[in-house]
Formats: structure tokens, C-alpha cells, sequence
């Protein structure tokens, strides 16, 4: 640690709430970060770690608590943070990919303006990135789509630190190295220190647990909304950080099927190259893909559907059904009532020659309204006048109420309420038992625990796989993060 | 009574009414039967090509068939020159008119995925061609249809015109299609979210292709009419109907945005455009006021039901 | 030496601009003239203006569908009273180009399909167009018809006019930082709010300037023909949308060219000549552009795959 430098107080995120519906996503949270810091930031998944990212960087209002930036309390919203020197590098890339290096450079700074900006900017950008990564090769006159994944990321990093006329006070690298080598990581960690050293604070956000204890002066982690440990780094090693990120061991409420794996398998999926396990799934079993979100599960579930699932022709038998997480994106039809919304993959068991029989679909949905409790006077009302759980609900009812032997979850259960919830999980538990298979990615680690057997995902690939016993929070946690194994 | 103002198709049947009793009153209740037997006619060609738009237009955002006009002067042409005034081949015509349909509703499909183009200018590209196939076909002398077609499209059955109820049939039918079918329930659904109806376990490329080759078929088939109507086939004969077709699935309350369509407000948009046309000429107003006073009506109507679509 | 994607998308359609001039004059040598260029290139320079106007639309991933009605109108108007009353023609083309403006930030504000309300203004535009001159007439401004007329030395108007068409938009829409935004929101709309800039604003502007172009494209074109009528250039919606695409657009991301697009606009106006020094008979013009059209896009699906596969090498 060096005191050269004074402490200055750059952001102040004090007992900050934000509640998107019923779900708290923080839940008094405070976030203080010092100039000349490093401030490693991390938790598992829905611990609120970018909310409190967007609610720093001027994107999120809070319904409550303060954000200040420099000590005093000024303007709010993503001009007064940016004006503050508050910049941010988000986990998804957000370059415009048909613009050169430098007009990025150029939207995403302001005040790089005036005669010869393009020149300046390709200089600037072309400086910080041997800076932070000497010896790259990229060619910086290029257009960003030109670029790889790898160097998308190296660039838009280089142009957060870069200072036209102040440099940055802050800078927020949301999963930096998610798309780095070792090598490139390094070197940005390295330069993250020397940020620091001269002044600079930086809010590291990383899966990858060596990076934060080796980089960062300071750790917080996050759990469930709120801030459950604020120490210096030197006080926490890789055992010590999935220790408090866990929670106290919970009752196991459910007593897991000690099924044995009997027959062939319904399901096998050869591992991806660099990997070593196979996705096999048995029939009855509820299989849970587990690790941090965005490392692959999504899309090992939508390349299992669509390759059973043809695009011309309508399937005699349908193979697979697949219940939707982001219900707006992939699973509601919003102009639709209640009950087009539940028929509409099993039609075909519904109608005579392509003529829908509606006294029939009628019946069916009309008994899963009573099975699964979708909370409605009339299955005839629009979708959207139910709440957010009963529409998950009808959705869940959509893929059972086929005759698909399996079933894929995309985490369906983000954001619905407890009840809800326990209530789905006697049905999905009958289900399985009379030999549907399950296959459930889901970020919550109550839900990891009712599975029979657990994939965890990092990096987009299978890192470990859990059965029985062995799934527990530590487990999951401890496969999730890299590095986490030693633990 | 809310039920029936939540229809959208309502206002366009209102509207059309009311320019009507407009222009009756106007000329002093003389021309109440033949306004009415005039706008039927000329409404059954929109109401045919509109149909077909509008299931296009059902399949959601950047779906739109251009080729329209080119397909209805294709099958128009192909059709009288075949049947060559012979009233023995009037079924052959017809035959030809939908084949000529089925044929180009492949080609836009196959561009559309072949080239991965946006349906704009695949069927852009495609009218251009169909476009010259016809004018090379129209060569030489203009073909007169066959004598009992053609008495059959100009003439009236219990004082409705004939093609008025072609296109109340084919309207029923399209309307069975929609409400009643898994096909109708499919492109509703591919409209809403493409991706959730993939999801769905829909097959959405296929349920496109069929789309594609419906709305041309329409097109064909109103080609087909309009060119037995009109005493033979003219190499512009479709022009105004590109336009015309988005406009009636537009106003008769088709949401832009897919996924919502509605065949009896393409009745009333279509019924409507043609009176305000006739409204305005008995007014004496001319060319260019009825074509602004389309304009704002088509940007009115989008304008607000826009605004339904933020409000929710 | 690694080729941006920018330089070959421009490839292709400078290839087929050659290729296209080549046979035209191995045809007929006399086109390798003065005059015979002049004849070759005339009616390009309002289809340039007009593919530009369309492109800037394109650019922030919107369609314009009223281009071809609305140069007809600024035709007409430029035909009427910018040759009797200029000072009232002007103030009709700054409304006009504020109403495309207007347009661009009703478009963006409502979140409404950009095709439909162009659509809907089409029919105004046409409109107004048929109310201003009924019947085809007035009279190109004098100084428009000497303009588009003059002979240089050397190179003709109409070569001369696309060169600087070319360069005025590359400057404005590839170089200026105001072109880098309207390009960054057709590219990645969240990432230009994110950085603070007002989207709407940019569209608006976009929209403007698109207005401005379309403009020029109507003047120009009286200048050529001399009298304008209602429905003088409404192919130019389709030849507009083609140009673009034929210069290396796309319609969606913010990737769009201006020399590619006046270049595709000059192929386009060339194509019709070839065809006829072709012999092959004017039934056919119209579907041999419509197979032109598919082959360049053709050519441009296997290039990219070409360049998607050694990129993944």
C-alpha cells in the first residue's frame, strides 16, 4: 500500500435499495471507494454486484440511500457520474462494431473534440494500449468488427482508462478478463496497480478469484442485496472469500431420490473441446447446471433444443420443451390471453387435422389452471395481467402440458416469489417421478440443491459435475470460481 | 357496447360509413346503389391483395412483400394469354394465376434465406424480374379475357358484385385460417417474438415460406380478376396496389408490429379508401388532396395505435 | 497486408462499375468519349444525391420509403417557385427539410416501423407534388439548368458532379464527428446513450441532412429535364434503397459507404445503357437489374463467408 497519495473520498454508494418488483436487488448496500484503491468486488449470482455497478455509474436511480460523487452530493445520472470521472467497462462489449478505434474513442469521450480528433484519438488509444498491454498487435486504424473478441476487450478497456484532458478517477471493470488470455490478464492486473499507485481507483468485478486477492487493496462481497464483508485483501485467502460469499449451511429441506442411473441414458452430449465431461441425463432425474451466470449454460440448453427441434417441418413427437427465464425475450407472447399462451406447443395433440378443437383446449388448460394454480378468474385474459410468477407459471404449464420427455429450464425461477416457487417444485418433483427428465440451469443455490446431479459450468464448459451429497454451496462455489478448487 | 369499440376493426367500418352517407347525402341519395355497388367492386382487389400483405405482415417486424404489383400483372397477363378467349379454359387460367403465385412466393422465400436479405429487397429484386417476365409475355396484342369470365367479374348476383363475393369468400377463409388454425395461431405467434416461437417449438421457417407463398398466390389470384374485370391485362395494372395493400392492413388495424391481424378491418380500410377517393371527386376536390389526405390518415392511424402500444 | 471490411465492401462495387464500363465500352467504342460519357452518366447525379439521402436514413437503421414521391415534390417545387419566387422556393425546402426532422424524431420517440410512416408521407409528398403541377410543366431556374449543363474542360458535369457528391459526403458522414455518431447509433444505439449523447438529436439530424440531400436530388433533376411533373422520380425509392445496397450498405448496424453508394448509383444508371448496347430487348431491362441486384448480393454473402472463414483460421 502506498500513502503517498491522500485518500479522497471519489464515490459514495450509502445504504443504497433497489427493488425491481418484489425482489430486493439491494437491500441497503454501502459502497465507499477511495482514490488510489483497488476495491475487489465479488459474489455469486443476484448478489446485487451490478446493481450497485449501475447505480454508481449514474444508470439505476435508488429508491433509497445516497450516491455522491468527490465527497459532495451533486447531480445524479450517467452525465454527472461520467462528469465526475466515473467510467465503466461493462461485462457485455459495448463498442459500436462498425466504427474505426478511434471515432469509438471518439463516442465514448466526449471531450475528445476539435480539429484532429482522429488523430489524437488513434494516438491516445494507441498509447494506452501499449500501455496496459505492451506487445499486442493490434492494429489500431482498424474497424472494431475486424477485431477478435480478445481484442474488442483490450480496446474498449484501453479507451476507459485513457485521459484526454483529465484522466479517470474511477474506472469499473465488470469481468475485464472474461474474454482474455492468462497472459493479457496479467498484464492488466499489473497495470491496475500502477493505476492505483499513482492515484487512480479501480472497481474490479472477476469471476476469477487469484485475480481479486492478488490485485485489489480491499475486498467487499456481496450476498443477497447487501454488503456481507468490507476488509483489506490480506485478511481473506480463496478458502476464506467462497466461505463468506456461502451462506450458513441451510437445512436440507428436500430429501433428494436416491435414484440410481438405470438404462441408457435419454441424453448424452460429448464434451465440448478442452473439456473432459460428457452431459449425459437418465430418465426421472432433475439435472441442475449450475455456476455463475453468462459462462455457458444458456447456451448448452438452446444447442441441446434446437438441434432437436426442426425449423421447416412441425415435429410428430417433440423431443424437448423448454421453459423460458427471460420471459419477455423468449417466452411470452405478450398480445396473447392466458390460455393461447399455454396451448400453444401442444396444438397439435389439440386439433384434428389442423383445426383446432377449442372445447378441448379449453378442458386441458383449464385443468393445468387447477394443477399449477395459475391465480385468474378467466384463462381468456391477456398473459400480462398476470404477475410475474403465475406468468412463469403458465409457461412451466406450456412445456409439461407436451408430450416432450424432457424438459429444458432456463433458469425460469429469476425473480418469482417463494411461494410460487415451492409450489413448482411439487410438480416439477411428481413429474420426474413418473419419468420426465429435467435439465435446469438455475442461479440460485437453494435450487442447485433439490437436483439430483449438478453440472458446473466455467467459461462456457463443464468444469465439474456433482451427484448426490457432493452438491452443496461450497461445492458449486468452489468450481465456479477458477482457482476455487484449492480451496 | 366497449366489447365492440375494443375492435379495432370498427373504426375503419365507422369511417367508412360515414364517408358514405357523406357522399349520399351530398349528391342527394341518387347514387346510394351504385356508390355502393362501385366501391364494393373496386374494394374486393384490396381486400384480395391485402390479405395476403397482411398475413406477411403478421410475421412481425421487416416482412413486407413488394413484389405485389408485379405478381398481379404476371399472373394477369400469363393467364388471359392462355386461356386465349376460350371460355373452356378459364379453369386452366386460374391454375396458371396460382402456380404463376406459388412460383414466385418460392423464389422471394428462397432469396429471403438463400441470400439471408431482408424481405424488402429480396421481393424488391424479385418484382424486377417478374415485372419483365410480364412485360415479355404482354408483347404483341392485348388478349381479351374469356367472354363468360369476363361477364362473371362485371356482373352482380342478388345486386352484390361478383368479385365482392370472391373476396368475402377468400376473406372467410383467411379468417378460418387465422382464428382457427395451428398455422394461424404460428404466424401470431412468430410475429410476437420469433424467437419464443422458436422456442415454442414452432417451425418458424417453414411457417414463413408457406406465408410467402400465400400472400403471392393471393396477389395472383386478384391479378387474375382484375385483369378479367378490366377487359384484359395491363403492364401497370398493379402499380397502385403496392402501396394500396399496406395501407388497408395498416388502417383495418393489423398491428405494424406483428403478430395481431385482423381480416375485417381490411374490409372497412379497403371499403373506406374508396369512398374517400369517390367522396372527394363528388366535391370536386382533385388528385392531390385525396392522396394528402390518405397520407395523414395512414400516419394518424399509426400514431395512434402507437400510442395504445406505450400506453400498455 | 490485412483488408478492413470497409475496403471490401467497397470491392465489389467498384468492380462492377468496371467491369460494367469495360463492357459497355467494348461495345461501343464511341462511348469512350466526352459526349458519350456525358450521355452514359446524365440522369446519375440526381439517383447519386437521392441514394446518398436514402443512405443517411439507412445509417440509423431506419427505411425510407417516401424518397422517389419526395423528390418529385422538391422536383416540382424547384420547377415552380424556386424559378418564379426563389425566396419562397427556399423557405419551402427548409420546411420541408424540417418536416424530415420532424419525421426522424416522431419515428425514434414513438419506437414506430420507419417504412410505415414514410409510406404514410409518401402519399403527401405526391400529394402536394400533384397539387403544385397537375400537369407536367414549369421551368428548371436558369442558373440550375447552366449547373447541371456546363461542360468542364476535360471530365463531363456529370463525372465531376459525382466525384464532389462523393467526397462532400465521404468528408461528412466517414470523417466529421458528426457522421461518427450517426454511423455509432446505427451501430450500437445503448452505447452512444451510454456515453451521453442525445440519440434523438442524432436521428433528427440524420434525418435533416437526409432532406437536405433529397433536395439537391430534385433540383438536379429539373435542372436535366427541364420541367418537372408529379410523378417524375418515384422509382427513385427503389433506386435509392438499391444504390445503397449495391455501394456495400446494409440496412441495419450503421454500415453504410458514400462513395459506395454514388458508385452504386452510377452502376445502376449505367446498367441501363449496357442493357441496350446489349441488344437485349427493353422487356428485360428492369429483371436484368433485378438479377444484377441478386447477383451483387450473392457475391457480397460469399465474400463475407470467404472473410468470416479466414478470420476464424
Amino acid at each position: 500500500m502506498n500513502d503517498r497519495v491522500p485518500k479522497q473520498e471519489v464515490v459514495a454508494a450509502r445504504d443504497v435499495k433497489v427493488a425491481f418488483g418484489a425482489v430486493k436487488a439491494l437491500d441497503g448496500a454501502t459502497l465507499v471507494i477511495q482514490s488510489g484503491e483497488c476495491v475487489g468486488l465479488v459474489g455469486h449470482n443476484g448478489a446485487g454486484k451490478s446493481t450497485i455497478v449501475n447505480v454508481i455509474n449514474g444508470g439505476l436511480t435508488p429508491q433509497e440511500g445516497a450516491i455522491t460523487y468527490g465527497g459532495a452530493s451533486a447531480d445524479q445520472g450517467i452525465t454527472a457520474a461520467r462528469a465526475s470521472g466515473v467510467r465503466c467497462v461493462f461485462q457485455e462489449l459495448s463498442l459500436c462494431p462498425n466504427l474505426t478505434i478511434a471515432e469509438n474513442a471518439r463516442v465514448m469521450l466526449s471531450d475528445l473534440k476539435g480539429a484532429g480528433w482522429r488523430r489524437r484519438g488513434l494516438a491516445l488509444v494507441t498509447r494506452q494500449l501499449a500501455e496496459i498491454f505492451p506487445g499486442h498487435s493490434i492494429d489500431c486504424e482498424s474497424v472494431v468488427e475486424d477485431l477478435t473478441i480478445a481484442e474488442r476487450q483490450m480496446v474498449e478497456i484501453a479507451i476507459s482508462f485513457a485521459a484526454v484532458d483529465a484522466r479517470p478517477k474511477l474506472v469499473i471493470l465488470d469481468e475485464p478478463t472474461s474474454s482474455l488470455d492468462a497472459g493479457l490478464a496479467a498484464q492488466l492486473m499489473a497495470y491496475v496497480r500502477r493505476f492505483v499507485e499513482t492515484g487512480g481507483s479501480v472497481l474490479l468485478i472477476s469471476h476469477i478469484l487469484g485475480e481479486i486477492l492478488s490485485t485489489s487493496d480491499r475486498i467487499v462481497v456481496m450476498k443477497d442485496g447487501k454488503v456481507v464483508a468490507d476488509r483489506p485483501a490480506v485478511d481473506f485467502n480463496t478458502r476464506r472469500l467462497v466461505e463468506t460469499m456461502g451462506s450458513v449451511v441451510r437445512e436440507q429441506g428436500w430429501q433428494r431420490s436416491a435414484r440410481t442411473k438405470t438404462g441408457a441414458p435419454v441424453l448424452s452430449v460429448p464434451p465440448l473441446p478442452g473439456a473432459s465431461i460428457r452431459l449425459e441425463a437418465f430418465s426421472g432425474e432433475i439435472i441442475g447446471l449450475a455456476g455463475l451466470g453468462g459462462h455457458g449454460q444458456t447456451e448448452a440448453l438452446l444447442d441441446l433444443y434446437l438441434a432437436a427441434n426442426g425449423n421447416w417441418w412441425p415435429a410428430a413427437e417433440p423431443k424437448m420443451a423448454f421453459v423460458a427465464g427471460d420471459r419477455g425475450l423468449n417466452g411470452t407472447f405478450s398480445l396473447w390471453s392466458i390460455l393461447k399462451n399455454l396451448s400453444i406447443s401442444s396444438l397439435k395433440g389439440l386439433s384434428n387435422r389442423s383445426v383446432i378443437d377449442t372445447d378441448r383446449e379449453k378442458k386441458v388448460s383449464e385443468s393445468w389452471r387447477k394443477r399449477i394454480e395459475i391465480r385468474t378468474p378467466d384463462m381468456h385474459n391477456p398473459i400480462l395481467s398476470l404477475s410475474g410468477g403465475n406468468q412463469q407459471k403458465v409457461l412451466f404449464a406450456r412445456a409439461l402440458a407436451t408430450t416432450a420427455k424432457i424438459v429444458l429450464m432456463d433458469d425460469p425461477m429469476r425473480g418469482v416469489d417463494v411461494g410460487t416457487k415451492q409450489e413448482v417444485y411439487e410438480i416439477l418433483r411428481a413429474e420426474a417421478a413418473s419419468g420426465r427428465t429435467f435439465i435446469w440451469y438455475s442461479t440460485e443455490m437453494d435450487e442447485i440443491r433439490l437436483c439430483d446431479r449438478v453440472y458446473v459450468f466455467r467459461d462456457g464448459a463443464i468444469a465439474a459435475e456433482l451427484v448426490g451429497d457432493d452438491i452443496t454451496e461450497a461445492g458449486v462455489l468452489a468450481a465456479s470460481f477458477a482457482g476455487g478448487e484449492a480451496a | 357496447m366497449t366489447a365492440l369499440t375494443a375492435k379495432p376493426w370498427v373504426w375503419s367500418f365507422a369511417a367508412a360509413i360515414l364517408v358514405w352517407v357523406i357522399t349520399v347525402l351530398f349528391t342527394g341519395g341518387s347514387s346510394s346503389v351504385g356508390l355502393s355497388q362501385a366501391t364494393l367492386t373496386f374494394a374486393a382487389f384490396s381486400v384480395i391483395v391485402g390479405i395476403g400483405q397482411m398475413f406477411v405482415i403478421t410475421l412481425g417486424p421487416g416482412n413486407i412483400d413488394l413484389s405485389v404489383p408485379a405478381t398481379m400483372t404476371l399472373s394477369g397477363t400469363l393467364a388471359l394469354k392462355v386461356m386465349d378467349v376460350q371460355d373452356s379454359m378459364i379453369a386452366l387460367g386460374l391454375l396458371i394465376a396460382i402456380l404463376v403465385g406459388v412460383a414466385i412466393g418460392i423464389g422471394n422465400y428462397a432469396l429471403i434465406k438463400l441470400l439471408r436479405i431482408p424481405p424488402i429487397i429480396a421481393t424488391l429484386s424479385m418484382s424486377f424480374i417478374v415485372q419483365s417476365c410480364a412485360i415479355w409475355t404482354n408483347r404483341g396484342l392485348r388478349i381479351k379475357p374469356p367472354e363468360t369470365l369476363s361477364d362473371f367479374t362485371t356482373s352482380y348476383s342478388f345486386g352484390v358484385p361478383n368479385v365482392a363475393l370472391v373476396a368475402l369468400v377468400l376473406s372467410l377463409a383467411a379468417w378460418f385460417l387465422l382464428e382457427k388454425t395451428t398455422y394461424g395461431r404460428w404466424i401470431s405467434a412468430i410475429g410476437q417474438s420469433s424467437f419464443a416461437a422458436r422456442m415454442a417449438g414452432i417451425p418458424v421457417d417453414g411457417t414463413r415460406f408457406i406465408t410467402y407463398v400465400l400472400c403471392a398466390v393471393l396477389a395472383a389470384v386478384a391479378g387474375y380478376l382484375l385483369a378479367s374485370f378490366s377487359g384484359g391485362a395491363a403492364l401497370n395494372m398493379g402499380a397502385e396496389y403496392l402501396l394500396m395493400s399496406i395501407a388497408v392492413v395498416v388502417i383495418g388495424g393489423t398491428a405494424v408490429a406483428g403478430g395481431n391481424s385482423n381480416v375485417p378491418g381490411i374490409w372497412g380500410a379497403s371499403l373506406f379508401m374508396f369512398l374517400v377517393v369517390s367522396m372527394l371527386n363528388t366535391y370536386g376536390f382533385g388528385a392531390g388532396v385525396r392522396l394528402i389526405l390518405t397520407g395523414l390518415i395512414i400516419i394518424a392511424v399509426i400514431l395512434a395505435a402507437g400510442g395504445r402500444r406505450v400506453a400498455r | 497486408m490485412r483488408l478492413s471490411s470497409s475496403a471490401v465492401r467497397l470491392i465489389i462495387p467498384a468492380a462492377s462499375l468496371a467491369v460494367l464500363l469495360a463492357a459497355v465500352f467494348y461495345m461501343q467504342p464511341r462511348a469512350m468519349s466526352y459526349t458519350g460519357l456525358n450521355l452514359l452518366f446524365n440522369l446519375a447525379v440526381p439517383i447519386a444525391l437521392a441514394t446518398i439521402a436514402q443512405m443517411l436514413i439507412m445509417s440509423v437503421n431506419d427505411l425510407d420509403l417516401s424518397m422517389g414521391a419526395f423528390v418529385s415534390f422538391c422536383a416540382c417545387v424547384a420547377a415552380t417557385f424556386l424559378q418564379t419566387s426563389p425566396a419562397i422556393g427556399v423557405l419551402i425546402f427548409l420546411g420541408a427539410i424540417a418536416v424530415y426532422a420532424g419525421i426522424g424524431v416522431v419515428i425514434h420517440l414513438r419506437q414506430l416501423p420507419s417504412i410505415v410512416v414514410t409510406l404514410g408521407m409518401s402519399f403527401v409528398w405526391g400529394g402536394l407534388a400533384v397539387l403544385l403541377l397537375p400537369s407536367p410543366g414549369g421551368a428548371a431556374p436558369g442558373w440550375v439548368r447552366w449547373l447541371m449543363t456546363v461542360k468542364p474542360p476535360l471530365v463531363p458535369m456529370a463525372i465531376v458532379a459525382s466525384v464532389i457528391i462523393a467526397a462532400v459526403t465521404h468528408y461528412v458522414v466517414m470523417r466529421s464527428s458528426f457522421g461518427v455518431l450517426i454511423r455509432g447509433v446505427g451501430g450500437n444505439n445503448r452505447s452512444v446513450e451510454r456515453a451521453g449523447w442525445s440519440v434523438v438529436g442524432i436521428r433528427a439530424a440524420a434525418y435533416a441532412l437526409a432532406g437536405l440531400f433529397a433536395v439537391l436530388a430534385g433540383i438536379a433533376l429539373v435542372g436535366l429535364t427541364t420541367a418537372a411533373d408529379a410523378n417524375i422520380a418515384l422509382r427513385y425509392t427503389l433506386l435509392s434503397i438499391a444504390g445503397v445496397i449495391l455501394g456495400g450498405g446494409e440496412f441495419v448496424g450503421g454500415r453504410v459507404s458514400p462513395i459506395g453508394a454514388v458508385i452504386g448509383a452510377l452502376t445502376l444508371t449505367l446498367a441501363g445503357s449496357f442493357l441496350s448496347f446489349m441488344r437485349i430487348s427493353p422487356d428485360w431491362q428492369i429483371g436484368a437489374q433485378g438479377a444484377i441486384l441478386i447477383v451483387v448480393l450473392a457475391l457480397r454473402l460469399f465474400l463475407n463467408r470467404v472473410e468470416k472463414r479466414e478470420k476464424n483460421r
